[in-house]
């Protein structure tokens, strides 16, 4: 008996093993581009992971609905759940390399992206890591695969202490700020920028670390409780950031003084907490949805085909998963152009389409995206392409726009940019890239 | 038939005192590990080593630690992802700080710093035991999880608390290709899975069973229990953080606290319970039992939904993953509690009187 449930049981793995292999070399066959996923729907922090997978899967069927692909080479695409644990990242990104020539990883981690760091560039797949992910790497001529598109963290540290500094009056000087943070690569990136500027505008600088994943705050808030600073900068991701905003009610710690980075402040962080979050404000690189959302609304839920529920569509991140997945896209679009329109790209042809983008507001337009991004360009220098966000304000019930635009400075992040990706480029030996590898 | 040891006589003690007695044992693991290190390399893709066959020897290597430590001596710990760290981060200041360190002499450097910090764990094992000492060791990971992430000088001062090491060689060869990084692996492997195999015959591993199966009686006949647990706790304590520093240069390449949570240390507890306590064999079974089915669950379930034309979304396969997985533990646990080198035991027990089983 035992035998032969265990025959069942060795046969059943075996037929499933085979159609698996039969599958994946069905899809090598095809003439498709291939884009492989890896967020998180599960693990602690996946009430914020969940929206993002959805609008980076709907914006892959939008092009394949609307467009019929990106000039016809049809989008197929593979989900790899990493549960934000860098191993289980490790793994996915091993599993899904081999199924194209070459492609674009977005691992939605900091802790991935660093181990992706080191292995991206042997087998030759870009790294897009849209407003997370190593702050140095901005340097392409160091990081010749990584795009930190949209912003770093260093960039998202910058527009928030020029808007607290615009709102005090441009002297911050002798003010308390004090950056509550995921203790985690993730929370840690932006503390360089913020002791440049301390040191800059001679601010204090509280460090208040929150062990993984964030549930447990009291002994931070009782630091904040004790030190009253002037401002509260949260470096926080899923289920750390409603934490933290109860734990500001708890001790009375006014939200208007609470400034999230754009991890932080989205629909599942404040939802929660609801009223009791009302003036809690945070870093936003998307605008409104517009002509796109109709399209997915139109081609994709429209036709039943949606990922999630259409409710979510146009949440805050939700357009943040569609637009980097709207960049995977426009990447290889873009090195269409220059190694033949309506062919698969292989991963050296894609890393140039992305060192290359040019996406002004005339292109944006025209994909739908018009109102969703800023504009933005990158170069061999400048793997970043652009780095400017806006403030928003939650107000019980919505998030409202509270600010411009804002610009990072430049004069204070590349000098830093350039000091920290030539101490990478020295531990690994590395030499900086040419002018005629810049071409290439 | 195929697996009968009579008119094997052995008519010296150094043939009676081999690691393997039986000729088909010995031929047996010649073979095996001749093909683990040519006929593998040449069969498996790049996948297949670099996802699943590095790790998994990896945390065989882990495992074999721990199943010293838990296993042969009983003394239940939850710290070994806190001796997995230590390796790691004493390797890596290791690696990094002194210009042109081998890689190997590194990697046991930091197997000697994790024996250091598991033998200074160990002490309380000498007045508390069992739940107990579980519990002292679970602060070992704690306070290791902690020195980590705070205390900038282990990860050499990067701003974001990773570590991360490149440019590995071993007498000038690159570790570079998964090929080469499997080798490399194995070799270590096969180095301690033999040391250990042949410690645990030894009189220190008698020690250790003994105090594991009754540390009264065990003192009584005159073994030192304060030497045989700090042993104990030393030898696992060496091979958990070599694993933890194979698992951080050569699995990883950069990594920060995270990769060695409590839950690797539940991990690797599982899989010397699963592998089978106190065998050797069990630390690989465990091992390839936890790292395989998650991944063998990832690929076959979504094919077998679609043949009963049902999607399985990425959400459903991780929660899938986990709930089958609690199944198989708790399963496995009251069919087979003695693990899966149990299982393979009353395997070699039945060949050896087939086709004539009586």
């Amino acid at each position: 008996m035992k035998i032969r449930s265990l025959m069942m049981a060795v046969a059943v793995a075996a037929t499933g093993l085979t159609s698996a292999v039969v599958t994946t070399s069905a899809q090598a066959q095809a003439k498709e581009q291939f884009f492989p996923v890896l967020p998180y729907r599960t693990g602690a922090y996946a009430p914020n992971g969940v929206p993002w997978a959805n609008g980076y899967a709907d914006y892959l069927k939008v092009i394949n609905a609307r467009d019929g692909g990106i000039n016809g080479v049809k989008i197929s695409f593979e989900e790899c759940d990493t549960a934000y644990a860098t191993d289980r990242g490790v793994e996915c990104y091993e599993r899904l390399k081999g199924k194209s020539q070459g492609a674009i990883f977005q691992p939605l981690s900091t802790g991935i992206t660093f181990a992706l760091t080191e292995k991206a560039p042997n087998d030759k797949n870009s790294l897009i890591t849209g407003g997370y992910g190593r702050s140095e790497s901005s340097d392409g001529q160091v990081f010749k695969w990584n795009f930190p598109l949209m912003g770093t963290y260093w960039s998202g540290a910058d527009i928030i202490m020029q808007h607290i500094t615009k709102k005090e009056g441009g002297n911050i000087k002798g003010k308390k700020i004090a950056l509550v943070y995921h203790d985690s690569p993730y929370g840690k990136e932006p503390i360089p920028l913020l002791q440049e500027r301390a040191k800059m505008q001679g601010f204090d600088l509280q460090l208040l670390p929150v062990t993984a994943p964030g549930v447990e705050q009291k002994a931070t808030w009782l630091q904040v409780r004790q030190a009253r600073p002037d401002y509260v900068l949260l470096w926080g991701w899923g289920v750390m950031n409603s934490a933290a905003l109860k734990e500001a009610v708890a001790t009375g710690y006014p939200r208007e003084k609470m400034y999230g980075v754009w991890w932080s402040a989205a629909e599942p962080d404040v939802k929660d907490v609801g009223e009791a979050a009302k003036g809690y404000n945070g870093l936003v690189v998307t605008g409104e949805g517009g002509k796109i959302i109709a399209d997915i609304k139109t081609h994709v839920h429209g036709k039943k085909t949606g990922t999630g529920p259409v409710e979510e569509v146009g949440s805050t991140l939700y357009n943040r998963g569609m637009v980097s997945a709207a960049l995977a896209v426009e990447g290889v679009r873009q090195a269409q152009t220059r190694f033949g329109k309506g062919k698969v790209m292989t991963g050296e042809q894609i890393r140039w389409g992305l060192e290359n983008l040019t996406l002004d507001q005339k292109a944006l337009d025209k994909l739908g995206l018009g109102t969703v991004m800023k504009p933005l360009s990158t170069s061999c220098l400048d793997h970043e392409g652009s780095r400017s966000a806006r403030v928003h304000t939650w107000d019980g019930k919505k998030w409202n726009f509270t600010s411009d635009w804002i610009e990072a400075d430049e004069s204070i992040i590349k000098p830093l940019v350039k000091q920290f990706a030539d101490k990478y480029a020295t531990e690994k030996k590395l030499t900086r890239r040419t002018a005629a590898d810049c071409q290439s | 038939m195929f697996y009968r040891e009579n008119g094997q006589f052995k008519t010296t003690y150094k043939e009676d005192q081999q690691i393997f007695p039986i000729t088909q044992d010995r031929i047996g693991v010649l073979l095996l590990i001749a093909f683990a290190f040519i006929g593998v390399p040449m069969l498996a893709d790049e996948y297949m080593l670099r996802a699943i066959l590095i790790p998994f020897l990896i945390l065989s290597l882990a495992a074999l630690g721990v199943n010293i430590l838990v296993g042969y001596c009983g003394q239940i710990s939850l710290g070994s992802g806190a001796f997995m760290a230590v390796g790691a981060y004493a390797a890596y200041n290791f690696f990094v700080r002194i210009d042109g360190m081998p890689l190997i002499l590194a990697v046991l450097m930091g197997g000697f710093f994790a024996t250091l910090v598991g033998m200074f764990f160990g002490i309380p094992s000498l007045r508390v035991k069992g739940l107990y000492l579980a519990v002292a060791t679970l602060a070992a990971q704690f306070f290791c999880d902690w020195a980590f992430l705070r205390i900038k000088w282990f990860t050499n001062d990067s701003a974001s608390g990773t570590a991360s090491v490149a440019d590995l060689q071993v007498f000038g060869m690159p570790i570079n290709t998964p090929f080469e990084k499997y080798t490399f692996c194995l070799a270590f492997l096969v180095v301690f899975g033999l040391l250990a195999k042949n410690l645990v015959r030894s009189a220190i591993g008698r020690e250790w069973m003994a105090i594991r199966d009754m540390d009264v009686a065990a003192a009584v006949i005159g073994i030192r229990p304060m030497y045989a647990k700090l042993s104990a706790f030393a030898v696992s304590s060496f091979i958990v953080g070599v694993a933890g520093a194979l698992w951080a240069f050569v699995y990883l390449g950069s990594w920060e606290p995270a990769a060695f949570s409590v839950d690797r240390s539940f991990q690797l507890l599982f899989m010397v319970i699963l592998g089978g306590m106190g065998s050797i064999m069990g630390s690989f079974f465990g091992a390839a039992f936890i790292v395989v089915l998650p991944i063998i669950i990832n690929l076959v379930l979504p094919s077998l939904g679609a043949v009963v034309g049902v999607e399985v979304s990425t959400a459903a396969l991780t929660h899938a993953e986990q709930m089958i997985f609690g199944a198989l533990i708790v399963w496995f646990l009251i069919v087979e509690p003695h693990g899966l080198a149990k299982l393979w035991s009353v395997g070699k027990q039945k060949l050896r009187l087939w086709p004539f089983p009586h």
